[in-house]
């Protein structure tokens, strides 16, 4: 029910992730942040299990933050993506996996900006643009028709825009709200909340 | 449905005139949603020698993680290259270690000697028992098809280049009939003193 939503652009990751908490049909709370920042570059969006989420997003938040005070530089994008998917992976075959799937935002000097799509199985996978649960089926294919490579970050929310409008008119739960933000080469910056239009029909 | 269907995977090696191809194709999806078209499913363990691993995307990237470890640990106490035949015997070993909890990845091997450049094919299970074949080996989930496209289109000693149309045409006619792989592939053709990487573009419907 939970919807992730995140797209690559020139220079920056652009992520939206709904505001609703939910257990079984009953909405918890309407202003839940799913966003985690790992380090200032790097964004992690969860969704799954609730308890896993917080848990599994914060253990690898702290030991990232671990890594950069024991070796005095950062990890990268790429690097942290690799080092949660080795952790979901053992975690997998363990007596207490965790029902996470995640998107990773990063912005790196030399890299630039990276999108790192991951399930609960933690099969790990870069991509342009990505989303995770029911929202998928619809705004994967607004995505298709209308992302483009190197778009500005006008363009690139007035996809997100787009995408969070064809979720009000077709998707049958409700999430009237998204946390934006952007992930850039000068951080992580909070866009405020992203509402669909209402439509005339 | 299977686990091994999951995320998708189409995969055959064959062998040719003193070379050998391995091909695979590129979809990553959660069951029926594509999520990616530039999956690599086909990993380069030495110059000479390459695995494809269809089956679970997180075991795809766990197996060759780990191969590729225990394939340096190897060549750096052996001091030499490693032998197809004997890669094939670690593949196996890693996989049997895990028989009652298993990657689910059933994986293809395709290489020629280091010394004698005798070409070298072979399929494994999900548990590691080995199957060397000198004609084709298929995996993954279109392995019906695969085989029929294989068993009209194959002939022995086949050049480098007949090589190569085959085994694409065999790969792309196999998974347009799969609903859960395609979207683009890849082909490998192994040679003594080259080894060419193709990217196909295939039907995106």
């Amino acid at each position: 029910m939970e919807c992730l939503i995140g797209l690559q652009g020139k220079d920056f990751i652009l992520v939206a992730s709904d505001t609703m908490s939910a257990r079984s049909v009953v909405s918890m709370k309407q202003d839940q942040d799913k966003m985690f920042p790992l380090s200032d570059k790097l964004l992690m969006l969860v969704c799954g299990e609730s308890g896993d989420t917080a848990q599994f997003a914060e253990y690898i938040a702290k030991n990232i933050q671990l890594y950069k005070m024991r070796n005095g530089y950062e990890l990268s994008p790429h690097a942290a993506a690799n080092f949660t998917r080795k952790q979901l992976a053992d975690a997998l075959r363990s007596q207490t996996p965790y029902n996470v799937n995640m998107l990773l935002a990063g912005h790196d000097k030399e890299d630039g900006p990276s999108l790192y799509y991951m399930d609960y199985l933690a099969s790990l996978n870069k991509v342009p643009f990505g989303v995770h649960g029911y929202g998928g089926f619809f705004s994967l294919s607004v995505m298709d028709r209308y992302y483009q490579k190197d778009m500005n970050q006008d363009e690139a929310m007035k996809l997100l825009q787009q995408c969070i409008d064809e979720l009000s008119r077709r998707f049958i739960v409700n999430l009237p709200t998204f946390n934006v933000r952007v992930v850039n080469k000068d951080g992580i910056k909070n866009l405020g909340i992203l509402k669909a239009k209402p439509t005339s029909s | 449905m299977s686990i091994l269907a999951y995320n998708g995977a189409a995969i055959i090696a064959m062998n040719g005139k003193d070379c050998v191809a391995i091909a695979a194709d590129r979809r990553f999806g959660v069951q029926a949603q594509t999520v990616s078209m530039d999956f690599d499913k086909i990993f380069e363990m030495g110059p000479h020698l390459y695995i494809g691993l269809p089956g679970l995307a997180t075991d795809v990237q766990t197996v060759s993680q780990r191969l590729n470890f225990r394939l340096k640990m190897y060549e750096l106490r052996e001091n030499r290259r490693i032998r197809p035949k004997t890669f094939m015997s670690m593949v196996s070993n890693l996989l049997y270690e895990r028989r009652f909890g298993p990657y689910f990845v059933e994986p293809v091997v395709a290489g020629l000697d280091p010394k004698t450049h005798q070409p070298f094919i072979a399929s494994m299970d999900l548990i590691g028992c080995p199957m060397i074949t000198d004609d084709f080996v298929v995996s993954g989930t279109c392995s019906e098809q695969m085989y029929g496209m294989c068993e009209s289109l194959w002939e022995p000693n086949l050049e480098p280049d007949d090589l190569f149309e085959t085994i694409s045409q065999a790969l792309m006619n196999a998974f347009d009939r799969d609903a859960v792989s395609g979207w683009g592939a890849v082909v490998y053709i192994i040679e003594k003193d080259k080894v060419t990487k193709k990217l196909l573009k295939t039907r995106m419907d």
